[in-house]
């Protein structure tokens, strides 16, 4: 009988017959082709992110200018920042593991809306090339910062357009994941699980979902009042009409703080299924962390302002803003505790995915409580637009979301590519990361509290041996990201079994890669059944 | 049998949604020739919400759409809310 | 039997999906012109006085013309589902026809509206525009932003209902597969509920 449709018993790597090749690919719905195919991309990004923040060490290697001048100084960063905001970390772990392994955790084929999701990805390539078309076209790179402040984003002849409207088209796909999300966790769980049985990724997912659905619109709003701004003079934000340039920042900060949630909740919720898996033990506190989830992206939507403390607006605000940031912190303490209580008396194994997860632990423990130092009003004013934030909040989110990222990378490699990767050399990159990071970034909270600016491209002598030193960090970090790739991608490892973490989730019962439909035979979750069946 | 039956809405309950529509949106023109300064506001605010949820709850069928449509309209509308709140403490505090 | 009543469940179920995914887009369409309403809300309290005089220029009549003929629409519109669920497609395709042309007469509405102040030079941007006071620069901006946005969902909701009532001409769209037309509904309605609050914001300011 010839192979006309799809075989559901075949790997969803191999191709089905009706289309070949790249075509196969680029037209796909299945949601596991479309999350490997943001995974590539988005790597081709990062690297391009990575290189660009090389380039700004360079150049702060000594005091003066050594390479290029303040203009170009200023583009680097700024697209440096689009970049890695806008297409690595905002989509980051939702788009790729939200969308290859989330539908697998609750039992389900796909998500609710296939042809939805591909649009997403191509919304996303699209709002990409716009954004880095920024770089080449029209009268110069954008030198705002990602930030887009006004009034400078408006007077500037740069290409703010291009960035602006990329950043644009990138929020509609990721308003479009969100949506996808959302649907898919309420209507397509496996029959008898119900939300309190599903496991703690999908519960992270669907928090962020709702963040991306109801934040990521204000932002979109915003751009396009940049853009009439610059073109057509409507004057929200600009003070000779009657506008006020703080509006502005209320406005872009109303979506960019609980973006880092979007970035930040993802990578909490692959922690916690790495934890359990790697201690052998039950999670503790699933209740606690599956509202802690929900806490966060609530909370998250009403703590912007603490963006803002120096920029001019009533000290009202700023207390109120403060306080609401301390209490933001209380649900994220709560998931660090989990964490570090299932760990406690489990038969641990420090397999690569367990040792970023410790990674990430520290890191993100560092940039959470020197988030505090900036949620505190009297210290922020000193740390405000200093190397301090730089380094908080690299730690939060190359430390914290980054380190995540890998995590979720070695712990579910075997399950998307059927194969598995050298532990040894996955130790050796870990190591390089995870030196090279301290020592690119710690010097930076030094300098900062000194009163190195943020965004200048030259500086003080006194700032000199902090910026060597967080320059050599970044050559050995990117050592690391060298050994990982070769490690992942590079060669071909052992075949990887079903379950070669011993984990009890859903992905760990279908075979690796999975099968295109995913289970042969649909999941039921009994009565007493629970997402973390360990002892 | 259908798990869920289908709600089929007479005309005649969409006719009697649009007049009341009608009428309260020349209520709310009347309530603006009053000058009760913030209040008019207020009150033409809160006429035009009461619309907005007859329009949701027959036009577009929340009243008949499973609990959870109810749960989501209203928690976004709060969260909403809480952000210009939140925002007036800067504004109206300057 | 079993097997029909089956599939009619699932697609069913499909339909809620569909349905849940819609009303989560209007979410986003809600949050989307939330943020106008910020400014507006923001701009309103610093000059509540321009902007009272500012909207003396906005013809209460036509606003006043056009929220009839936007809620006639969406009843209609509504009432168009009740009768392909009655196997009334006739009657439906009479429906949505009342539903486009209330949309037309909006838009001429606003053709004339929008054609007015531009022809006499009130438009962000114009030489007369920056010889007024903040506050009024600050309403004209909103008015033309709001209204701008608002009409250009209504055009694309338009032409969705417009797509729509081939379909339902055709049978495509029958009382066994309609949830597109409930879809469309609800995005029709979103048209109009932004226009409800829109219409005292801006055209009854005292």
């Amino acid at each position: 009988m010839a192979e006309l449709s799809s075989n559901p018993e075949r790997s969803y790597l191999e191709n089905t017959g009706k289309r070949t090749g790249l075509m196969a690919w680029l037209t796909t719905t299945d949601h596991k082709r479309i999350g490997l195919m943001y995974l590539y991309a988005m790597m081709v990004f990062f690297l391009v992110g990575v290189i660009l923040g090389e380039l700004m060490r360079l150049e702060l290697f000594k005091p003066g200018q050594q390479f290029y001048g303040p203009q170009v100084y200023n583009g680097i960063f700024t697209i440096h920042g689009i970049i890695m905001i806008f297409t690595v970390v905002i989509p980051g772990l939702a788009v790729v593991y939200g969308n290859f392994v989330m539908p697998i955790l609750i039992g389900a084929k796909d998500v609710a809306f296939p042809r939805l999701n591909l649009l997403s990805f191509y919304l996303y390539i699209l709002g990409a090339i716009i954004a880095v078309s920024s770089q080449f076209m029209g009268s110069g790179p954008p030198d705002t910062g990602w930030t887009f402040y006004a009034p400078y984003s408006i007077q500037t002849h740069t290409n703010v357009v291009a960035a602006v409207f990329g950043a644009f088209v990138l929020g509609f796909s990721s308003i479009l994941t969100g949506l996808n999300f959302i649907v898919t966790i309420h209507r397509l769980r496996a029959p008898g699980m119900t939300f309190f049985k599903m496991p703690l990724f999908p519960w992270s997912i669907y928090a962020t979902a709702w963040v991306q659905v109801l934040a990521t619109p204000i932002v979109g709003i915003t751009l396009l009042m940049i853009i009439a701004e610059r073109w057509l003079k409507i004057g929200f934000f600009d003070p000779s009409l009657g506008g006020d340039p703080i509006l502005y920042q209320h406005l872009f900060w109303i979506y960019s703080h609980p973006a880092v949630y979007i970035m930040i909740l993802p990578a909490m919720g692959v922690i916690t299924e790495i934890i359990p898996t790697f201690c052998q033990r039950r999670i503790f506190g699933y209740k606690a962390i599956a509202m802690s989830s929900l806490a966060i992206a609530g909370v998250g939507y009403f703590v912007w302002a603490h963006h803002m403390f120096t920029s001019g607006m009533s000290v009202t605000a700023q207390w109120v803003f403060s306080l609401l940031t301390f209490l933001v912190a209380i649900p994220s303490a709560i998931k660090v505790f989990n964490w570090v209580t299932t760990m406690y008396k489990g038969a641990i194994d420090i397999k690569p995915p367990f040792l970023f997860t410790l990674g990430f632990i520290f890191l993100f423990m560092i940039g959470g409580l020197t988030g505090l130092v900036q949620g505190s009003l009297a210290t922020d004013i000193h740390v405000h637009d200093t190397s301090f934030v730089v380094a908080h909040f690299h730690y939060i989110i190359f430390g914290g979301v980054g380190f995540a990222f890998f995590a979720a990378l070695h712990y579910w490699y075997p399950k998307m590519f059927g194969r598995m990767y050298n532990n040894t050399l996955a130790y050796v990159a870990f190591g390089f990361l995870f030196i090279g990071f301290n020592i690119l970034y710690f010097p930076q909270f030094i300098i900062g509290m000194m009163g190195m600016p943020r965004r200048y491209f030259d500086y003080l002598p006194q700032f000199t041996l902090g910026h060597q030193l967080s320059t050599i960090g970044g050559w050995i970090l990117i050592i690391g990201i060298v050994i990982m790739l070769v490690n992942l991608f590079s060669k071909k490892g052992a075949k990887a079994t079903s379950n070669p973490w011993g984990g009890r989730t859903l992905e760990w019962t279908i075979p690796s890669p999975p099968h295109v439909e995913n289970f042969d035979i649909m999941p039921e979750m009994g009565k007493d059944d629970e997402p973390y069946d360990y002892e | 049998m259908l798990s869920e039956t289908t709600h089929i809405i007479p005309y005649r309950t969409y006719f009697v949604v649009l007049i009341t529509l009608l009428v309260l949106t020349s209520a709310t023109i009347t309530v603006t020739w009053i000058d009760l300064s913030a209040f008019t506001v207020l009150c033409a605010l809160l006429i035009a919400s009461f619309k907005a949820g007859i329009v949701m709850k027959y036009f577009m069928h929340l009243k008949f759409e499973s609990s959870l449509f109810r749960i989501l309209v209203i928690m976004v509308l709060s969260i909403y809310v809480l952000v210009i709140i939140l925002l007036f403490f800067d504004y109206l505090f300057r | 039997m079993n097997r029909m009543i089956m599939s009619r469940d699932m697609e069913h179920r499909d339909d809620i999906d569909s349905r849940l995914g819609m009303w989560v887009f209007i979410f986003t369409e809600i949050l989307l012109f939330g943020g106008l309403f910020l400014v507006y809300a923001v701009m309103r309290s610093k000059y509540s006085h321009e902007f009272h005089q500012a909207a003396l220029h906005l013809n209460t009549f036509v606003g006043a013309l056009n929220t009839v003929v936007l809620l006639i629409s969406s009843a209609t519109v509504a009432m168009s589902i009740t009768a392909v669920q009655k196997g009334n497609n006739k009657l439906a395709v009479r429906f949505l026809l009342i539903t486009l042309i209330c949309a037309c007469i909006f838009l001429i509405n606003k053709y004339f509206e929008w054609g007015h102040k531009i022809r006499i030079g009130l438009y962000p941007g114009s030489d007369l525009m920056i010889t007024l006071n903040h506050g009024s620069i600050m309403f004209f901006s909103l008015y033309f932003f709001m209204t701008g946005l608002h009409m250009l969902h209504l055009i694309i909701g338009a032409i969705l209902l417009t797509v729509i009532t081939f379909r339902v001409k055709r049978l495509s769209i029958n009382r066994d597969h309609y949830v597109l037309l409930e879809n469309g509904g609800l995005y029709w309605h979103l048209v109009d509920l932004i226009w409800i609050f829109l219409f005292p914001l801006l055209y009854l300011i005292t």
